[in-house]
């Protein structure tokens, strides 16, 4: 774990197709990207561009085509899967934030978030403590005991973000996740995603078309076509 | 490691409470099906109990007196007495007719039995209020199920009893109340004619030169109070010597006296196994489509439920959550769904079998094999929904 945290993610020449033959369609075709610990990075582009396939594949939820994804120092792809339990792998390596926060609906707060440990076989006691630690950092602590449905959506996608630091994974996706927002609750959704990179040494990636927190990025990986290209971003803070 | 299918029930009570009702009462329906089958061979049973005999003496190549009609001489039952192991023997006449009372009849079992020999086979047992018959006409002890009163006037075929005594349970196979008047009442009420159907039959024996003779004038009236008067009872009931096995006393019977005797074992055969056996499969064949239609409701609903947690389930494949915990949450849930609907019906079927018009017994084994059914049931059921939830991609979570 120490390892994964200390190289982030790395993936070279990284290609998906889907179909065969003729009607064969590249959607990736040779993604270069490294996000380090504790950074967080932008991935933006057009509708159709590839942004959701690459989370796809970053999420070993679906096997790309070719090329290498190096989770801290550890091999996970390489023309093929290098690990046979990618459910753990998602469970324990990979956090996950959704455009909406899908949350658990009949799981109070507290454990929506103490599920992951939970599922991995941490005791409950241990798993709801872990949980209360994040949320009390995502300043969401005084709602441990409730339900989803009575949160306001900034809460619940604070929530969303607990949820996926609580396993302390080296990787967090975050689909879209200011998409439901206002600019305010949008970027301070941002800064939490920044605060928690720092303090757990997480890279983070963040695909967005939101234009309000495209600034907020030091690096962009624009993606059009399946291709990749970095560039600098203006990292502003917006405090 | 929470239970998933708890919170989820916990969290929508209402949705599972409401649906648990609906199904509750179809498993309602499917146990008081059941109760009505124990019920009826509950009342063959205290059929052969309540008659307080030991062996059946019928007609030779017949099934009675309850399954086929039967017939023998009402002497008949002299001579049995007088053999090896008999204790005691009575005559005894069963027919099935509607009761008048007033506006209202009855449809019950009249019997007929010797007046004032209590504590013979086929006489009433015991008295919930009244006195047994003790004149040789026109008394009645009736069964309380008939709704009949001390001191009712009621009316079997052309003649009118006095209801003297209440007896409770004492049932036909068929659940129809019990009746009993004197045996002579009974006889003349089996075979009764009536006044036109006398006469014509007195005119064609008057008509008929073999028994008109002129030399032996004596002859036609013998030939007519023959005809009118009715020698025959359905059965005699025998109670044997304590310590003597039913085979033992029976065989000699049925060789000596070329009759037909059935034993307790044989008669509860006869009833349980031929009287009420088409019955038996009808309600076999009810319980059957119940199990199917109850086992399609919870397939429907549990699929409709968790189709509506499509998202949920993709989120919690994605996040790491195995096959077999998802699967789990889902068939626990239908049987949750099963329980409460079985609580439910069990509830109901306890309060609306009384109000049904024949006794309906609820046992609690019969109530133990619906509760596994209805936990298979549902395990069954689930399945549908679990191969569902097994197929939903976890990259349905990510994007849009």
């Amino acid at each position: 774990m120490a390892d994964m945290h200390e190289k982030g993610i790395r993936i070279e020449g990284l290609r998906k197709r889907y179909g065969a033959g003729d009607t064969a369609v590249d959607a990736l075709k040779g993604v270069d990207m490294q996000v380090a610990p504790g950074e967080v990075v932008g991935l933006v582009g057009p509708s159709g561009s590839g942004k959701t396939t690459l989370l796809k594949c970053l999420g070993a939820v679906i096997e790309p085509t070719a090329g290498q994804m190096i989770l801290g120092e550890q091999v996970i792809y390489e023309d093929k899967w290098k690990i046979t339990d990618l459910r753990a792998l998602r469970r324990d390596k990979i956090g996950f934030v959704f455009q909406a926060p899908y949350l658990i609906p009949f799981l109070d707060v507290t454990d929506n978030v103490a599920l992951l440990p939970m599922l991995a076989g941490r005791p409950n006691a241990e798993a709801r403590k872990r949980a209360l630690e994040l949320l009390d950092a995502l300043d969401v602590a005084h709602r441990a005991k409730a339900m989803p449905s009575q949160l306001s959506g900034g809460e619940q996608q604070r929530v969303a973000i607990a949820r996926a630091l609580v396993n302390h994974p080296p990787v967090i996706l975050a689909d879209e996740p200011t998409a439901p927002l206002d600019s305010e609750r949008a970027l301070a959704v941002i800064r939490i995603l920044n605060r928690m990179a720092q303090q757990y040494h997480t890279a983070i990636i963040v695909v967005t078309h939101d234009e309000k927190i495209i600034p907020t990025f030091k690096r962009i990986y624009h993606i059009r076509d399946g291709k990749t290209h970095e560039e600098a971003g203006e990292g502003r803070t917006f405090e | 490691m929470i239970s998933l299918a708890g919170r989820d029930l916990l969290h929508s009570w209402g949705k599972f409470v409401f649906t648990g009702v609906g199904l509750g009462l179809l498993i309602g329906v499917t146990l008081s099906m059941a109760g009505i089958y124990r019920g009826m061979v509950d009342d063959a049973k205290v059929l052969l109990d309540n008659s307080g005999a030991d062996l059946w003496v019928v007609q030779q190549d017949t099934l009675g007196p309850y399954a086929e009609s039967s017939s023998l001489y009402d002497d008949t039952w002299r001579s049995i007495l007088g053999m090896s192991g008999v204790a005691r023997a009575a005559n005894v006449t069963y027919l099935t007719t509607q009761i008048r009372q007033g506006e209202h009849d009855v449809r019950a079992m009249v019997v007929g039995v010797e007046p004032g020999r209590v504590g013979e086979p086929g006489q009433p047992g015991y008295l919930a209020a009244g006195r047994q018959i003790t004149r040789g006409h026109y008394e009645a002890v009736a069964d309380i199920a008939s709704k009949f009163k001390l001191g009712d006037d009621v009316q079997i075929r052309r003649s009118h009893y006095t209801v003297v005594g209440l007896t409770r349970r004492m049932v036909s196979s068929s659940g129809d109340p019990m009746v009993f008047i004197p045996l002579k009442d009974a006889q003349e009420a089996q075979f009764l004619k009536d006044n036109d159907a006398i006469a014509q039959q007195r005119r064609r024996t008057a008509e008929n030169p073999a028994f008109n003779r002129p030399g032996t004038p004596g002859l036609l009236n013998a030939v007519i109070a023959s005809q009118s008067a009715n020698p025959f009872v359905n059965a005699v009931l025998v109670q044997i010597e304590p310590g003597r096995a039913p085979e033992e006393v029976a065989e000699p019977i049925r060789r000596w006296k070329r009759l037909q005797v059935y034993t307790r074992a044989q008669m509860e055969g006869i009833l349980v196994g031929k009287l009420i056996a088409t019955s038996a499969k009808q309600i076999g064949m009810f319980l059957v489509i119940l199990a199917v239609v109850s086992a399609a409701i919870v397939a429907f609903i549990i699929y409709t439920l968790t189709m509506g947690k499509i998202r949920e389930i993709a989120v919690l494949k994605l996040i790491g959550t195995r096959n077999r915990t998802i699967a789990g949450m889902i068939m626990q849930q239908a049987v949750g769904l099963g329980v409460i609907g079985f609580v439910v019906g069990k509830i109901a079927a306890t309060f609306w079998a009384p109000i049904f018009p024949k006794y309906v017994l609820l046992e609690p084994g019969d109530a133990a094999r619906g509760f596994a059914a209805v936990v298979v049931i549902c395990m069954l059921a689930s399945v549908l929904a679990i191969r569902a939830a097994l197929k939903v991609d976890p990259a349905e979570a990510i994007g849009g």
